[in-house]
């Protein structure tokens, strides 16, 4: 465990804590609880909406996905910014006229109705929930490196910290914490780009001198007569298995009688060759071996990621600026080094292995390595699917939306919201350099591509890996601050005192906030320590396709059909959330998490957002059009 | 209104103009994003095709929306202030404000 890290660590927990319990004596009002006054100046809450909107899932999973699968990753930053549109033009300003805390009133403002108050208010604390269990799972990743403690001791901290922030003074403490996080984050990650720039590119990276370059072994096979068809060429090794998996010609090496593993097979020119690969070997008494030895805190995968070739060149580049450092990248004689897992069984044991392959330049620099924007028509349906939900989601986000009710006014609204696009743009941008950074500089780990930022950053030194973990941290208190704070106003505002009617004074419905945040923060824990290890992209792609299919076409007929009724709006947040959640739970996708063969699913995609958006906005249309009449009347 | 917002609001005259505009706006960005969309879809390769300063066209057509979006965003914003002041300021003067 490193010294600065967990002392920079604390830091922030105490300034965090500080902070909260500083503007905790100003949160007796519902109005300040919930909406910080609406005091906020716009530059601060458009800063915050960074804080906010740049959650685990963008910081760490996209330079995570940038660094693996090339541009493709960078899909989900153009995606995630594009939407940011939909809520200057179309969202803020009317959001912030209609509503009052939460969401739920601005749907609620015309109509007065229990129907809208209860079905707004359940897609808030769903998409809240989706949201938040990505964000605590992040957290547990993030502090167990750190802090050396388990999992879902990570996940109790994060969730304890963030309970006193929201529960002591609710928007005002969040807001601030936003505002910090969301600076930092912008201004160390143009330092952690700058200083990829520095250092240039280089065939073997070695994370400027602290970690030598890994040569990974080749070793010539010839032709053979037996089943295989070819063995190595020294007599000292043998082959004792031989499989296809995955496209890939595998084969279980012996140096003598020392096994060395599962080999990948290669061709160059006329000559083929046996590479070397990483192995995890999962026995079925629970031990596991990495690369032929037993796993423990010295052996790990070996952290990996560099370039064959600099177009066309070996010879490291020194600094360069951001543009030749992408032009070099995009070069079709630029070779990188990828790795794919595929799985292995041997018996009763499972064998992991990463096998190297590469891609040339060209290739990495455009989509098609993880959306097969070439492959069948399904596949293509899929990526219009989720860019449409990126576009859509983001302004129908509940954590987002609540934040336009902690400025003054509509003015004030939409100024806050360029003040955001021009912070979460620029950080966009940088999150391509920061994610090739990482795919070139040898620091990937291959069991957990999401934390490469941060191991990007501790190639350059402890400090910076100190301050990127320490605002990494401060990305998911933030974010999930924003989402109990959206979730207790939901609970609290829409449903007990609005819904249920139980017309609480204004100490009561603080009282009651508090108490809220606090049901939802364990919640939010327990959910954590559950979906330990389950990708944190996926679950924010849920929550995104839910947002966009339950609550924009509600919230955009709400503003531009004058024919919208109450009736519709309940049906189409309904049908949202139903047809976007019954699509993704039926999914090939969530087929291989159930232990079934993906082919079994009953649908043949997995993002809902092109199905699920325009039947939202087909049903408002519908019940609308068919409720007519008891408006009239 | 049921409830009210939680910071007092004037009456914005300029409400109907900031609404057109920004509509206007959205389904130009909208078409510029769904083309990239399109061409990523039905033309993969011609991403690869190198336009400027040595980058390719995914790389220039992904930070061209990202920069098109803050541009816009600060045309709206100077249209929408200027509106506000003026067909606020004049409603005032005249004394129609609500």
């Amino acid at each position: 465990m490193l010294t600065m890290p967990v002392l920079l660590f604390f830091f922030f927990v105490a300034i965090v804590l500080f902070i909260s319990f500083y503007l905790g004596k100003n949160a007796n009002s519902s109005s300040n609880y919930f909406a910080a006054g609406g005091h906020i100046h716009y530059g601060v809450n458009g800063i915050a909406f960074a804080g906010d909107y740049l959650s685990a899932a963008s910081f760490l999973g996209i330079c995570g996905m940038i660094a693996t699968v090339g541009y493709d990753g960078f899909l989900y930053s153009i995606g995630y910014l594009a939407g940011w549109i939909v809520a200057l033009f179309v969202v803020a300003e009317p959001i912030k006229r209609l509503g009052k805390f939460t969401f739920t009133d601005a749907l609620d403002a015309k109509f007065n109705n229990r129907g809208i108050k209860f079905t707004a208010a359940l897609s808030t604390l769903i998409v809240s929930i989706f949201y938040l269990i990505p964000q605590m799972v992040g957290a547990g990743s993030l502090v167990t490196p750190l802090l050396g403690i388990p999992h879902h001791w990570g996940v109790i901290m994060v969730g304890g910290v963030v309970i006193i922030i929201v529960a002591t003074a609710g928007m005002a403490s969040t807001t601030w914490v936003q505002f910090i996080k969301g600076g930092l984050l912008v201004l160390f990650s143009t330092i952690l780009s700058i200083s990829i720039f520095v250092r240039g590119l280089e065939t073997k990276p070695d994370q400027g001198g602290k970690v030598p370059f890994y040569e990974y072994q080749r070793i010539e096979v010839i032709q053979s007569d037996d089943a295989v068809g070819f063995a190595p060429a020294d007599p000292e090794y043998s082959i004792r298995d031989y499989r296809e998996v995955d496209g890939f010609r595998m084969a279980k090496l012996f140096e003598g009688e020392t096994g060395r593993g599962w080999w990948v097979l290669r061709q160059t020119g006329d000559s083929w060759s046996l590479e070397e690969t990483q192995c995890v070997y999962k026995r079925y008494d629970g031990g596991v071996m990495i690369n032929g030895k037993a796993a423990d805190a010295d052996n790990q995968l070996r952290q990996v990621g560099d370039l064959v070739s600099i177009a066309g060149s070996t010879e490291p580049t020194g600094s360069i600026g951001p543009f030749r450092f992408l032009a070099i990248l995009g070069n079709e004689e630029t070779v990188v080094k990828q790795w794919k897992k595929i799985r292995i069984r041997e018996e009763m044991d499972y064998v992991d292995v990463y096998v190297p392959y590469y891609s040339p330049g060209n290739r990495i620099m455009r989509p098609g390595i993880k959306f097969k924007v070439e492959g069948t028509p399904i596949q293509r349906m899929e990526f219009i699917s989720l860019m449409l939900a990126l576009f859509f989601g983001t302004a129908a986000l509940p954590h987002i939306l609540i934040r336009y009710y902690t400025v003054k006014d509509p003015a004030a609204a939409r100024k806050s919201t360029i003040v955001a696009i021009a912070a979460i743009g620029f950080f966009y941008i940088l999150t391509l350099f920061m994610g090739l950074g990482a795919m070139t500089n040898g620091v990937i780990n291959l069991a957990d591509s999401n934390m490469s930022a941060p191991l990007l950053a501790r190639s350059f030194g402890v400090f910076l890996f100190s301050i990127i973990s320490a605002i990494a941290f401060a990305t998911v208190l933030g974010t999930v601050s924003g989402l109990i704070v959206a979730a207790s106003g939901a609970i609290a505002h829409d449903i007990m005192d609005r819904f249920a009617g139980l017309n609480m004074t204004d100490r009561q419905k603080v009282d009651m906030g508090r108490l809220a945040a606090l049901s939802v923060g364990l919640i939010a824990i327990i959910l954590g320590i559950i979906f330990k290890g389950m990708n944190v992209s996926f679950l924010v792609g849920w929550a995104f396709a839910v947002a966009a299919s339950a609550n924009l076409p509600a919230i955009l007929m709400l503003l531009f059909w004058k024919k919208t009724t109450a009736q519709g709006i309940s049906s189409s947040i309904v049908v949202g959330i139903v047809a976007a959640l019954g699509i993704i739970l039926l999914s090939p996708d969530m087929f291989v998490r159930y232990g079934l063969p993906a082919a079994s699913a009953p649908i043949p995609f997995s993002q809902p957002g092109i199905i699920s958006i325009p039947l939202s906005f087909l049903t408002l249309i519908t019940v609308s059009l068919m409720t007519q009449k008891k408006v009239t009347s | 209104m049921f409830h009210e917002n939680v910071s007092s609001q004037e009456t914005d005259h300029a409400v109907e103009l900031k609404m057109r505009l920004g509509l206007r706006m959205f389904a130009v960005y909208g078409l510029v994003y769904g083309l990239f969309v399109v061409i990523n879809v039905l033309s993969p390769r011609s991403m690869e095709i190198t336009v400027l300063l040595g980058l390719n066209l995914a790389v220039v057509y992904g930070f061209g929306l990202i920069a098109a979006a803050l541009l816009m965003a600060w045309y709206y914003n100077r249209k929408c202030s200027a509106w506000e002041e003026s067909m606020n300021t004049v409603s005032d003067t005249d004394g129609k404000e609500a």
